[in-house]
């Protein structure tokens, strides 16, 4: 928490802070969480480079234009693991190692389109689809504007 | 008649002549499945929405009670009940089955000794004979509504805590058999400035404490005086600190006899985490779990004190601090 939001807190609710945090379950394990995460996700991208290796191997696509199927057969091995109430489960157990490779993306969106489906297609799967993976979306394409802009004034007026 | 600042003491004793208790696959898999009237081995319950299977859960665990006190639909006076889920629907919807006046109660998971209390009052003043109140959520309902789509794979701290699916209701009256409700202590809401909506039970300690220390204090016992004191749903982290905390102000109470219903739930290796939580929490184990352990003699005089997280998805999102609450309820064997 920063020092900024603990200011308005009176002394009583800092003391309390104090006391119940400062207990050995309320810290998250760090260590053991980024190792879970990295065998997790480490697997989840050799299955993924044995996918473009197939797809290279016995049908025409080079290591340019691989990524696309590979991606696809991902994203539909995640679409079945979440609908049937796999992904969830493995996800406590890995963290990050099954929420940052596309899986993860796939995932945030497929369960959100699950949930919603109660609602109707149209307000229940079309408006909150993207509720999770929206922002990923938003921050994505925003950071790759301010990288690809600050290329091209280097470019430009650096003389790169 | 009211004892010191907040406590009632009901001189009339009302009785809870029936309860009903309905749980689901998981609460059938935990540790107390044979205190349930009724379990199911689906989330959906045969519905085609999980906030219409969560109705189902209140409508059942009311017409067990009703069963089981052997007493018509037609003659409750008043349902007094709430849940989780927004504007509290399913109980709405269920309260719209029974027929009977109803009175809609928010206290998130403190719901049940709230009703409670207030049934005991209406009852004890002779308002009516038969007050129906209970409380109830689902845990897809309630993920759905305050945190991710059930499927989400996000990775949940230890401190977290499973929702309970199930409903559980007490059917009070003025005469009858059962366990009388002796005296009831409304909460006032404690904010500590915790604002991490997965470690409500760090939260709402602090409230539980409030809560059993004036209740001591306004109805001039002290802990030995009760069987057992339960709480709501605290789990273990809240626990912990609950009984820190009594150290610290140095209330003398017996860790053994300080249980919580979030920790009976469920059966060791159960993935929960910290321990259960939700509005069915407190609802179905001590209507379940606890009345029947006082019917057969084992307990003669508990406290129960449900505990409440007073947060919206939208308040934790804005960093707001969680408002909690706890209420407590002592409910007695025989006439003492």
């Amino acid at each position: 928490m920063s020092n900024n939001k603990k200011k308005k807190l009176t002394p009583t609710q800092q003391e309390y802070q104090q006391f119940a945090n400062n207990r050995e379950v309320v810290k998250r394990p760090l260590l053991k969480n980024c190792i879970k995460a990295f065998l997790v996700g480490g697997i989840i991208c050799v299955i993924g480079q044995l996918i473009s290796t197939f797809y290279m191997y016995f049908f025409k696509f080079t290591e340019q234009n691989v990524g696309n199927p590979t991606v696809a057969t991902l994203i539909f091995i995640t679409m079945l693991l979440t609908g049937f109430g796999v992904y969830d489960r493995l996800a406590q157990f890995a963290g990050a190692g099954s929420a940052v490779p596309v899986t993860g993306f796939g995932n945030a969106v497929i369960s959100a389109a699950i949930e919603h489906r109660t609602e109707g297609f149209v307000l229940g799967v079309g408006g909150n689809i993207f509720k999770l993976a929206g922002p990923v979306i938003v921050f994505g394409v925003f950071s790759a504007f301010i990288v690809a802009l600050i290329k091209t004034i280097l470019i430009q007026w650096g003389g790169l | 008649m009211l004892a010191g600042h907040r406590t009632w003491i009901f001189e009339n004793k009302p009785v809870i002549i029936s309860t009903g208790t309905v749980g689901g696959p998981f609460e059938a898999d935990g540790s107390i499945p044979e205190d349930f009237d009724l379990l199911h081995s689906d989330m959906w319950i045969g519905q085609d929405s999980f906030e219409k299977a969560h109705k189902i859960l209140l409508d059942e665990a009311c017409q067990k009670a009703i069963e089981k006190a052997g007493v018509q639909k037609e003659q409750i006076q008043f349902f007094l009940a709430g849940d989780l889920i927004n504007q509290i629907t399913p109980t709405s919807f269920s309260a719209s089955q029974l027929g009977a006046p109803y009175l809609g109660l928010f206290s998130a998971c403190s719901t049940s000794m709230e009703g409670l209390a207030l049934s005991a009052l209406i009852v004890n003043s002779k308002g009516a004979n038969y007050v129906l109140t209970g409380a109830s959520s689902h845990n897809a309902a309630v993920e759905k509504q305050f945190r991710y789509p059930t499927e989400y794979g996000g990775q949940k701290p230890a401190t977290s805590q499973w929702t309970v699916t199930g409903g559980g209701v007490a059917l009070l009256s003025n005469q009858g058999d059962g366990p009388k409700v002796t005296s009831a202590t409304i909460g006032k809401i404690v904010d500590m400035g915790m604002s991490d909506p997965f470690n409500m039970g760090g939260a709402m300690a602090p409230a539980a404490v409030d809560t059993i220390e004036a209740h001591f204090k306004e109805r001039g016992v002290d802990a030995t005086y009760y069987d057992l004191i339960i709480t709501g749903d605290l789990a273990h982290v809240g626990r912990e600190v609950a009984i820190d905390l009594f150290k610290k102000h140095g209330t003398t109470i017996n860790e053994d006899q300080f249980v919580d219903c979030g920790l009976t739930i469920y059966r060791e290796g159960q993935p929960v985490l910290a321990g259960a939580s939700g509005a069915a929490c407190s609802a179905v184990v001590a209507y379940g779990h606890f009345l029947n352990r006082m019917k057969k003699g084992e307990l003669n005089r508990i406290l129960v004190v449900a505990t409440g997280a007073l947060l919206s998805p939208l308040s934790s999102q804005q960093k707001e601090t969680i408002p909690c609450i706890a209420h407590a309820v002592s409910i007695e064997n025989g006439g003492a």
